[in-house]
């Protein structure tokens, strides 16, 4: 049976051909290399200059939030990798962490120590990740080979743990599944040493370089007063002038054990965010320094627990589980059944590398969510474009959407 | 007598519950207990009706009535610095009461206190917008009318987000399957083929799991394929797949113990 090809047509293309004035509408993406996966916009241009911007998303929709419906809570774990799965680990984080407040669990503190590490290498991944993207949608092919060496090392990091590379799924609901590996601390100290010598490397190339600066200032502005309003968060908020961290002002797990500073500029414009990302990677290096020692002092205390301990909600360690009957008992129901959260809800925001992540979750005291509510930072970095590409250039869409972040396994979720 | 069980929630459901389970609950506070919360809840009553009020989980849940919620959250943008609107969205409550309940959360980096708004709708009621007091509302609200049908007063582009525009039904309600309807099952085959080819191609089979290896189309026959679109009757015989006996399974190598090695090293 062939593809009838006029049926493929998008049903709203014929109407621009009408038009009397002198606008033309371009259609960018969702296959535009630099569209950042699948971001299809809608630009109303008079000459080169955008004076209507329709953002349209959903082409990788898949219905997360249904799917948490239809799955026990530890199901949904792996799902959550897939939101952005530039930093899996820290969706995986998220959703623990709405669960265990849920249930209001405390999870061992080495296990809280492991985390701090896995958010943070996650943080300097996705910054990586985001640096060499944005290099190369402007033309710096240097930075992104350089860029993408440093976050390889991060990754093999990070396969040394849990073995995956992208979709980690390496954080459990009361903790983590799995110590680190005995050459994981030496693997982590010898990449944070070369570390700010990469980061000096990547400014060399564009703090002073002229395409860089004339792609990067005065591009992209996005006041104070838009970025609350368009319930912008994380990066994007702080280069407007909001020091805004969950971190530092709602501090979940250890962190308000490390020192870090808040990078922040009132700026706004594209390159006031690009160097909150590079200081912000300066950040994440300091805050891992002290989770290792935080880890070494866990194992001087005898520390040793993973999980926490809540026979209701967690299964036992898999010791106990081999040997004791009632533990087995016990993993068998928590497996096949799942388990219960008690009968209210929860709203929990975590800082992501893009923003603020929030898991709403709505329980009936069922082994499936009644309603889960996934707030992705991206969704709304997405919708600000509406807003603010109108009054810019062509080549300017290119680099706003790279400092904006977007990633649409979290936009569309 | 049996428990009754909704017949039009068709989300999958625990098969089994014992019968004098009681289900905790995750502990309310008074309001009182925060200085900061018992202020904000006060300043709003001086203006609006609250029917309930708690704190949860560190946050304030507020009950308001469903025409206040414009003046509700100008009220704490302006005064009591609720500057930001994170996330709002609905549940479906339409197998209990036909109702749903709508939820704004706020957040005031000021007081770093986190507040959630809260309202019942009707069936088939409209809410008011509030895009014109936060942009982010513009998306979120399309989203929710995308996911359950409800639709905004005074939004500037009432259309569906994610869905495309030409979807028929609302994919979060609980009368919705996880898999899609029967619309879901001809989208595609209808866009791309035509109407006319659904007798050839047939519905198309939206769970993910569904192996058919009757089906020379697709690749569910991994080690025993035939050329494409072969018809297999089913009347050959069934094939025992042996683990490491001779002749082996597909993919994976026969065990040898004389060229096997003991790797000492996990990170090899």
């Amino acid at each position: 049976m062939a593809q009838i090809k006029n049926r493929l047509t998008p049903f709203f293309e014929n109407i621009t051909f009408d038009r009397e004035d002198n606008e033309l509408v371009l259609n960018f993406g969702p296959q535009h290399p630099s569209a950042h996966g699948q971001l299809r916009l809608m630009l109303h241009l008079q000459q080169e200059q955008i004076v209507k911007a329709h953002p349209d998303v959903g082409y990788l929709h898949r219905g997360m939030e249904k799917m948490a419906e239809n799955m026990i809570y530890n199901e949904f774990m792996p799902t959550t990798d897939r939101m952005d799965y530039i930093a899996s680990s820290s969706n995986n984080y998220g959703f623990a962490l709405a669960v265990e407040k849920l249930i209001g669990l405390e999870v061992p503190r080495r296990a809280k120590v492991i985390r701090m590490m896995l958010l943070e290498i996650n943080r300097l991944m996705s910054h990586l990740f985001w640096l060499a993207t944005t290099a190369l949608d402007i033309g710096a092919m240097t930075v992104f080979l350089f860029a993408f060496r440093e976050r390889e090392y991060l990754m093999d990091i990070i396969e040394g743990y849990c073995g995956a590379r992208l979709t980690h799924a390496a954080i459990r609901i009361g903790g983590v599944p799995l110590d680190i590996q005995d050459d994981f601390l030496h693997q982590l100290r010898v990449f944070l040493n070369k570390l700010p010598q990469n980061i000096k490397d990547y400014e060399d190339l564009l703090d002073t370089n002229r395409i860089w600066l004339m792609r990067m200032e005065e591009v992209g502005t996005i006041s104070t007063e838009m970025a609350l309003s368009w319930g912008c968060t994380g990066p994007m908020l702080r280069a407007s002038g909001v020091a805004w961290d969950i971190r530092k002002e709602e501090p979940y797990e250890l962190y308000d054990e490390v020192e870090f500073n808040v990078p922040y500029s009132d700026k706004g414009d594209n390159f006031a965010r690009y160097r909150i990302y590079m200081e912000e990677m300066r950040e994440s290096a300091k805050i891992l320094y002290q989770t290792i020692e935080m880890y070494e002092k866990c194992e001087k205390d005898g520390q040793t627990e993973l999980m926490a301990h809540a026979p209701k909600y967690i299964s036992a360690p898999k010791l106990d589980i081999m040997t004791q009957n009632y533990s087995l008992m016990q993993h068998f129901v928590l497996v096949t059944q799942g388990m219960r959260p008690p009968v209210g809800e929860v709203y929990v925001a975590t800082e992501s590398p893009k923003g603020e992540l929030g898991f709403y979750i709505n329980s009936q005291g069922g082994p499936y969510p009644y309603r889960l509510k996934l707030r992705a930072p991206s969704f709304w970095h997405t919708g600000i474009l509406t807003d603010l590409l109108p009054g810019h250039y062509i080549p300017d869409v290119v680099s706003i959407i790279g400092t904006t972040n977007i990633v649409f396994g979290e936009v569309d979720r | 007598m049996r428990a009754y069980t909704p017949k039009d929630d068709v989300q999958a459901k625990a098969y089994y519950t014992d019968r004098y389970y009681v289900a905790p609950q995750v502990p309310k506070s008074e309001v009182e207990t925060d200085e900061v919360f018992a202020a904000d809840l006060e300043a709003i009553k001086a203006k609006f009706e609250v029917k309930e009020a708690y704190i949860q989980v560190e946050q304030m849940v507020v009950y308001i009535n469903a025409h206040d919620i414009y003046g509700v959250l100008e009220f704490m943008r302006d005064e009591l610095a609720y500057t930001q609107l994170s996330e709002m969205s609905a549940i479906d409550w339409l197998a209990k009461d036909n109702t749903f309940e709508i939820f704004y959360q706020m957040l005031s980096m000021e007081k770093r206190k986190r507040i959630r708004v809260k309202y019942f709708i009707e069936n088939g009621q409209a809410v008011d917008s509030v895009e014109k007091l936060f942009r982010s509302a513009d998306w979120s609200e399309r989203e929710m009318f995308d996911m359950f049908g409800i639709e905004a007063n005074n939004h500037p582009f009432m259309k569906r987000i994610l869905m495309p525009y030409d979807w028929q039904g609302y994919p979060l309600l609980k009368t919705y399957p996880l898999e899609g309807d029967e619309f879901a099952a001809w989208y595609e085959v209808d866009k791309i083929y035509g109407k006319e080819a659904r007798d050839i191609i047939g519905p198309e089979i939206r769970d993910t799991a569904t192996v058919d290896r009757y089906d020379s189309e697709r690749f569910a026959r991994l080690g025993f394929e035939v050329p494409k679109g072969t018809k297999i009757t089913g009347n050959e015989e069934p094939h025992v797949d042996s683990y490491q006996e001779d002749g082996g399974i597909f993919l994976i190598k026969k065990y040898d113990k004389e060229s096997s090695v003991v790797i000492d090293d996990p990170q090899r």
